[in-house]
Parts: structure tokens; C-alpha cells; sequence
């Protein structure tokens, strides 16, 4: 019976968005973009012929989203729903699974080869991918969980836009030439964007292009622009620290001679300043890692987070 | 010699956080250890653990407006202990209540203000970690509000050290020689809000007040003077702090908490072998008796 109901529901939706993509300018095809980066990808590929709907908006995490009722509705609704794929989006899965909806979901991370993420962070991202994950991909001892943050190198960032072309272009034929000019003339802007960054990194000496993050999020910038970020061990979130951890980061950024610490999920703002008065380096500002600013922010856009980040971490090593 | 250099003095020489947080540690203890034995004395010792509660409306007012600054927060805090003892000692002084039940309505009504407060700011974690800093991150502000509160209560403990004494022993005896009397209370509760403030800066948590009630609980199983009992009070203290940080260091364990343990074991220690404690005690029994 529920098997019938749901043949007729998805029949009358084929036919519906039959009758929807005839004429031309009738509906404006409706994309879920599961988080803030990739809802603003698909903005500058889709200009006006689309509506977007942000899943996880400005300042939020995919990793821990709990999705609320008005996502499944949205998503039900969806011609295209776009996820960043590799075990980003851990709520994904269950509510693609609640909405029932027939659209197209597509991971723009196909076609990207996944870096692993580094040691030193694999156990956190591994004991991150238990809680909050529903599919856990960690393969062996020797083999890091997949680094899903792929789109901090601009390269990706351009595969990504490719990809929402052709997912865009797959839902609505009719307006295929203008999705493909879209990308086109904003993946020009990646790469005048990437040769920005490639500048500024060139810019440092490169004896101190080493910084401090608990972020574990920057393993594509790193391995792309060639830029270390050493990972404080110990010091995470945990409440209280204990001497032991204090003191290894201190020796490890003294040993590496790193040039800026961006430590933010210490909660504790002066144990970090103390970390860094001691080992003699200085405290950056905020580095977006997972999600774009509120508009207005430094990081409104995708452009505006990677020269946003870039300025950061120049300017904290620097010292300027 | 160099593997006892490594375990004991490396840990404080190499790294400045530890000199720090050793210095600070040690000059609450000398403040908060002596108040600690007056609590006792006085059977106040759990008033300690409830103004320690009572603070956080204050801290937490003080950072809501101004920010993490470290003298609102501490004036903040001070204030809204002073509020606390004073209204508990005033009603147990002029009405037909004890300071145990005054006590204990006035903090809890100050912690449900202070967590309604901390609430209103999001999540109440992040705020208590901002709210008691932690003793591996003292900076100069810190140290100085230290040094200040143990000053002023080194000061206070030598000009009322008479009439505190005897407050202890027989408040009914000083308030009819004496008009000092009331003053001496309210100075005192002050003298234990001022530490409690200090003990919060170092410490970091709740915890802070373990510091001034262990040592002198332990030091009681030592010696029956008040003014030796003070002083092996801030020697355990003393310990305690140094016991604590290189645990904290060598077996990576939080330091507060490592503190307050390696006090609490000293307590547990003193039990058993204090002068005054359940072994002698009972040899002595056993002369007495045959």
C-alpha cells in the first residue's frame, strides 16, 4: 500500500518537473547545499536560475548539525541536493533517508584524490568520525581516516564548481549554457585568487612557514600552498590542561621554530597567550576552517575565507 | 642526582608557566592556609565550600559587562561574597537563626543567580573555564592580584590575631569584653571571599577552596596551637602545590585537581600518623588505660 502511495507521489514529482523545466523561465531549480561554502559555489554558478537552500548557515558545523524539520521539508522539495562527500556531512545520510526526496544528491568531492589526514590528528578525527559520523571509512592501522575538507586548496575548489555545473546541468538542460559561463568566469577567479595565495605564501621566508592550529582542518592548504601546521597535542578541547600538555607544546613550537599559533578550541584565551608568550610566538586571529562568516564578516564569501585566511596567517608570521 | 634534577627542578627551570604557576600556588597558600584554620576552628569549614558558590553571580556579572578583565571580575566576585557573608552573619547575629541555615539560603540563592547569569551568556563550560582561569596560565595581573590579597590578609590575620583567636575559642567571652566582637566576624568573612577570589585566578575551579580547608584540617592532626597549627597548615600547603604541579608535569593529570589531591593525601596521611591522629592516639589511650 505505502509502496503504491509512493510510485503515484514520485510519479506526479516526474511529472510535475516535466511540466516545470518546459517553459523557460517558470521555476527556478531548487538546490539544498548542505553547508555555507558549497551553498555559495553553487550561488556563483547558478545565478538567478536557482533557489538555494543553506543547510548549515554561517559559523555553523557540519560535523555536529543536528537537522530540524524545515531541512527535511527542503529537501523533499530539492531538484539537486549538493554534500562535500568523504564523511563531511555525518547528519546527511539520515536525512536523505527521512525525506524521502527523489532529487539527485551529488558529493562534489568525486574526482578529488582525498589526502589522509595527518597522524598526529587522526586519532581526533577518528574519535570525531565515532561520535559524529555515520559512516566511518577508517581502513587499518597504518591508513588515517579521509581528510574531508578538500575545498581549503582552490584547486579543489574549482573541481567542485565543475562538478555543480554538470549536476546543475543534469537537472535543467535548458539552462546549461549559462551554468557552464557561470563556472567558467568564476573559476577565473579561483585561479587569479590562487595565484594571490601562492604570492603571499612566497612572500614568507621559508624557514617559518610553520603554524600552530588545533584545527584539523587545513591538510589540503598545507599540502597544496606548502605550509605546515603542527598540531598542539594534548590540548584540544579538554577543560582542564594538565602541565605535561602545556609544556609539550611549548617545547614542540620552540623545537619547530613556528612562527604564529592559531589555537581556538583551547577554550581558555589565556592559556594561550601563555603558550605563546613563552614559546615566543605570536597569537593569529581567526582562521575559517568549515563554514563562511555571517555577510558582513571577513568571510562572507569563499574568495573573501581563503584571503581572509591567507592574510592571517601572512600577517602572523610576520609580525605586521 | 641528574634523574632527581630532571623529576624535581627541570620541570620549574625549563619552562616559565611552571614558575608561574609555582609561585602563584605558593603565595595562596600562604594566604588561604591560616583562614583555612580559622574556618575550622570555628566549624565553618563547609561555609568556605558554599561561599566559594556564592562568588559566581559576581564573577560571572563582572564578566558579562566588562569583558575578561580580571578586576571587574575579581570586584564582581568580591562583592557579591561580601553580600553573601555579610547578609548570612547579620541574619544569624540579629535573628533566631544559625549561620548554617542563613549560610545556606543566601549562597544558594547567590549560585542560582550566578548560573541563571552564566546561562544567559550560552554555554555555561566555556564561561566557567573563562570565569577561574587556570593555574598553568598566570600572567602578571593574576600574580599581582595574588600577591595583593595575600598581603592584605597576612595584614589582617597579624593586627586581629587576639581577638580572631579568641573569637574561636569563646565568641561569648570576647563579645563582653570586647566591641570588637561583630567586626572581627565580618573582617574574617571578608578575609575568606578575598582568598576564595584569589584561590578562583589560581586554580581554576571550584576546587580552589580544597586549598584552604585540606591543609588545615590536616595540620589539626599535628599540633593543638593555633598559631603552629597555621603554620603547618601552610607548609602542607606549601607540598601540596609543589606535589601537585610535578604530578600535573610528569603524569599529565590537570593540575587543579592534582593540587587538591596531593592535599587530600596528606589529610588522609595525617589521619593515620599525625601526632594527634588515630594511631598515637590510641597508644596514648592504651597508656592511659593500663
Amino acid at each position: 500500500m505505502l509502496k503504491t502511495i509512493h510510485a503515484i507521489l514520485a510519479l506526479s514529482v516526474i511529472t510535475l518537473t516535466g511540466f516545470a523545466t518546459l517553459p523557460a523561465f517558470a521555476e527556478p531549480l531548487k538546490v539544498v547545499a548542505s553547508f555555507s561554502i558549497i551553498g555559495d559555489f553553487a550561488k556563483n554558478v547558478g545565478g538567478d536560475r536557482v533557489e538555494i537552500i543553506t543547510l548549515v548557515g554561517p559559523d555553523g558545523d557540519a560535523h555536529v548539525y543536528e537537522p530540524k524539520p524545515a531541512d527535511a521539508v527542503a529537501m523533499a522539495k530539492a531538484d539537486v541536493v549538493l554534500v562535500n562527500g568523504l564523511n563531511f556531512e555525518g547528519f546527511l545520510q539520515r536525512l536523505v533517508d527521512a525525506s524521502a526526496t527523489r532529487a539527485a544528491v551529488v558529493e562534489l568531492t568525486k574526482s578529488i584524490e582525498p589526502i589522509e589526514f595527518k597522524p598526529e590528528f587522526a586519532e581526533e578525527a577518528q574519535e570525531e568520525s565515532h561520535e559524529g559520523h555515520a559512516h566511518d571509512e577508517h581502513e587499518g592501522h597504518d591508513h588515517g581516516p579521509l581528510d574531508p575538507h578538500a575545498f581549503q586548496s582552490v584547486p579543489n575548489a574549482k573541481v567542485y564548481v565543475k562538478n555543480i555545473a554538470d549536476a546543475f546541468c543534469a537537472a535543467d538542460a535548458q539552462g546549461c549554457a549559462d551554468y557552464r559561463a557561470n563556472a567558467d568566469a568564476y573559476s577565473r577567479k579561483l585561479d587569479a585568487l590562487d595565484g594571490e595565495i601562492r604570492a603571499a605564501i612566497a612572500s614568507i621566508p621559508q624557514a617559518k612557514r610553520v603554524v600552530i592550529t588545533s584545527h584539523d582542518a587545513f591538510g589540503y592548504f598545507e599540502h597544496e600552498y606548502g605550509l605546515t601546521f603542527l598540531a598542539p597535542q594534548g590540548v584540544s578541547t579538554e577543560a582542564e590542561p594538565s602541565a605535561a600538555d602545556v609544556a609539550t607544546l611549548v617545547k614542540q613550537a620552540r623545537q619547530d621554530k613556528a612562527a604564529a599559533l592559531f589555537v581556538e578550541n583551547i577554550t581558555n584565551p589565556k592559556l594561550v597567550e601563555r603558550i605563546a608568550a613563552e614559546a615566543g610566538i605570536k597569537v593569529g586571529g581567526t582562521l575559517y576552517s568549515d563554514s563562511l562568516s555571517p555577510p558582513g564578516g571577513p568571510a562572507a564569501t569563499y574568495i573573501d575565507m581563503m584571503r581572509s585566511n591567507t592574510a592571517e596567517i601572512k600577517g602572523a608570521i610576520l609580525g605586521s | 642526582m641528574s634523574a632527581l634534577f630532571d623529576l624535581l627542578i627541570a620541570p620549574f627551570a625549563d619552562f616559565g608557566f611552571m614558575q608561574r604557576a609555582l609561585f602563584g600556588s605558593l603565595m595562596l597558600s600562604l594566604g588561604a592556609c591560616p583562614v583555612g584554620v580559622f574556618l575550622m576552628l570555628r566549624r565553618l569549614s563547609l561555609a568556605g565550600d558554599a561561599m566559594a558558590h556564592a562568588i559566581l553571580p559576581g564573577a560571572a556579572a563582572g564578566f558579562l559587562i566588562f569583558g575578561l578583565d580580571i578586576l571587574p571580575m575579581t570586584v564582581g566576585g568580591l562583592l557579591a561574597g561580601a553580600v553573601v557573608a555579610l547578609g548570612a552573619g547579620a541574619v544569624s547575629r540579629f535573628t533566631i537563626q544559625r549561620e548554617d541555615a542563613s549560610m545556606a539560603a543566601f549562597y544558594l540563592i547567590s549560585l542560582a543567580l550566578g548560573v541563571l547569569l552564566v546561562s544567559l551568556r550560552g554555554s555555561s563550560v566555556d564561561l566557567m573555564h573563562v570565569l577561574f582561569g587556570t593555574v598553568l596560565a598566570l600572567d602578571n595581573e593574576a600574580l599581582a592580584l595574588i600577591g595583593g590579597i595575600v598581603a592584605v590578609t597576612l595584614g589582617c590575620l597579624a593586627l586581629f590575631w587576639r581577638a580572631l583567636v579568641a573569637e574561636c575559642l569563646d565568641p561569648l567571652f570576647l563579645r563582653s569584653v570586647s566591641r570588637l566582637g561583630s567586626p572581627v566576624h565580618f573582617v574574617f568573612l571578608g578575609l575568606v571571599v578575598l582568598n576564595l577570589v584569589g584561590g578562583f585566578q589560581a586554580l581554576g575551579t571550584l576546587l580552589s577552596v580544597g586549598l584552604m580547608i585540606l591543609p588545615a584540617a590536616a595540620a589539626r592532626f599535628w599540633t593543638s596551637r593555633v598559631g603552629s597549627m597555621c603554620v603547618v597548615a601552610v607548609l602542607i600547603g606549601f607540598a601540596a602545590c609543589i606535589c601537585g604541579l610535578l604530578l600535573s608535569y610528569h603524569a599529565s593529570l590537570p593540575s587543579g585537581p592534582a593540587i587538591i589531591l596531593s592535599a587530600g593525601v596528606v589529610y588522609l596521611a595525617s589521619i593515620l600518623l599525625g601526632t594527634r591522629g588515630i594511631a598515637r592516639a590510641r597508644v596514648a589511650h592504651r597508656h592511659r588505660t593500663a
